[in-house]
């Protein structure tokens, strides 16, 4: 119980900021906090708390998989990547041949979420496949 | 004479009237709720009220039994003529959390390929369901790569083998 103190900030602010299918456990000295944030912001705010308790994500005593939840109705997506452009593969994985790119900054259309980390995806030149969600951010 | 007569007389009316009256209602609450109160564990927040004796029970029992008993108690002291409970029965305890699922090390490792490919100063090795890191990354990069090692449900992140620059 001893994790569930120190991070005890984090967690009361996940139950508060109300993320669903929250689940906070504790197993084998590492605590498990999963569930999924209704706003990329509400992510981020919890990635700041955590932060503020291991300022270098150091001690390893957390694994926290909160994914955003993404609205059904949506269906554009926009390119975030640093600057650079993003790969579009033929299966989700870098293993995957590329078969096209969508530019930093472009929107482009989402089609589904096959995995919270690769998202099947189409660009206007209809060019389609799986691209990492981490470079891709919801059109409101 | 007349006086012993008197006071005879005083002596039968109180007697008769106490006996038709029975204890009172406020000596009644005080023995049912000592008698409830003597469970404990059972119930939460019991409360006793008697009127007329009738006596109202309410609070939160823990289970079916727990509350047949409280009203048989009440039933047991004497003045009691009927029980009425109120009595709620506490929800079921939660049922105890499913263990954390870790992904295998075949799916995880493919996982943590993906997610450092676009950070290059980093290795990463993984070794039952343990993402050990090493290398050296910058601290915002290094919060964004937390962020998606953790989405893959490791055992656990080791960044000790980092350098943050």
């Amino acid at each position: 119980m001893a994790l569930q103190d120190k991070y005890k900030e984090l967690t009361d602010a996940a139950t508060a900021a109300g993320i669903s299918d929250l689940q906070v456990r504790e197993q084998d000295n590492v605590l498990y906090i999963d569930g999924t944030a209704p706003s990329g912001a509400v992510k981020d705010q919890l990635w700041n708390i955590y932060e503020k308790i291991d300022p270098n994500f150091l001690a390893g005593d957390v694994v926290m998989n909160v994914n955003v939840n993404v609205a059904a109705t949506v269906s554009k997506v926009k390119v975030t990547t640093e600057s650079s452009n993003l790969n579009i593969r033929k299966g989700p994985g870098t293993d995957q041949p590329i078969v096209g790119k969508a530019a930093h900054g472009e929107i482009i259309t989402l089609i589904s979420q096959s995995t919270p980390q690769w998202w099947l995806v189409r660009t206007d030149d209809n060019e389609e496949g799986y691209a990492y969600a981490q470079y891709l951010t919801p059109e409101a | 004479m007349k006086l012993t007569k008197l006071l005879m007389a005083i002596a039968i009316v109180s007697t008769v009237s106490f006996v038709s009256c029975g204890p009172k209602d406020a000596d009644i609450q005080t023995a049912v709720q000592a008698k409830i109160n003597a469970m404990p564990d059972m119930v939460k927040g019991a409360t006793v009220e008697v009127k007329d004796g009738v006596a109202t029970l309410s609070g939160e029992c823990k289970d079916e039994m727990c509350k047949a008993e409280c009203e048989k108690a009440a039933k047991e002291v004497k003045g009691v003529k009927s029980v009425v409970s109120n009595f709620t029965i506490a929800a079921p305890p939660p049922p105890p959390p499913a263990p954390v699922v870790i992904t295998a090390d075949d799916p995880l490792t493919k996982g943590v390929t993906d997610a450092t490919k676009d950070f290059p100063g980093v290795t990463a090795t993984v070794n039952d369901g343990v993402v050990s890191v090493t290398g050296e990354i910058s601290k915002a990069n290094w919060k964004k790569l937390k962020m998606a090692l953790d989405g893959l449900r490791p055992k656990k992140v080791d960044g000790s083998g980092l350098t943050i620059k």
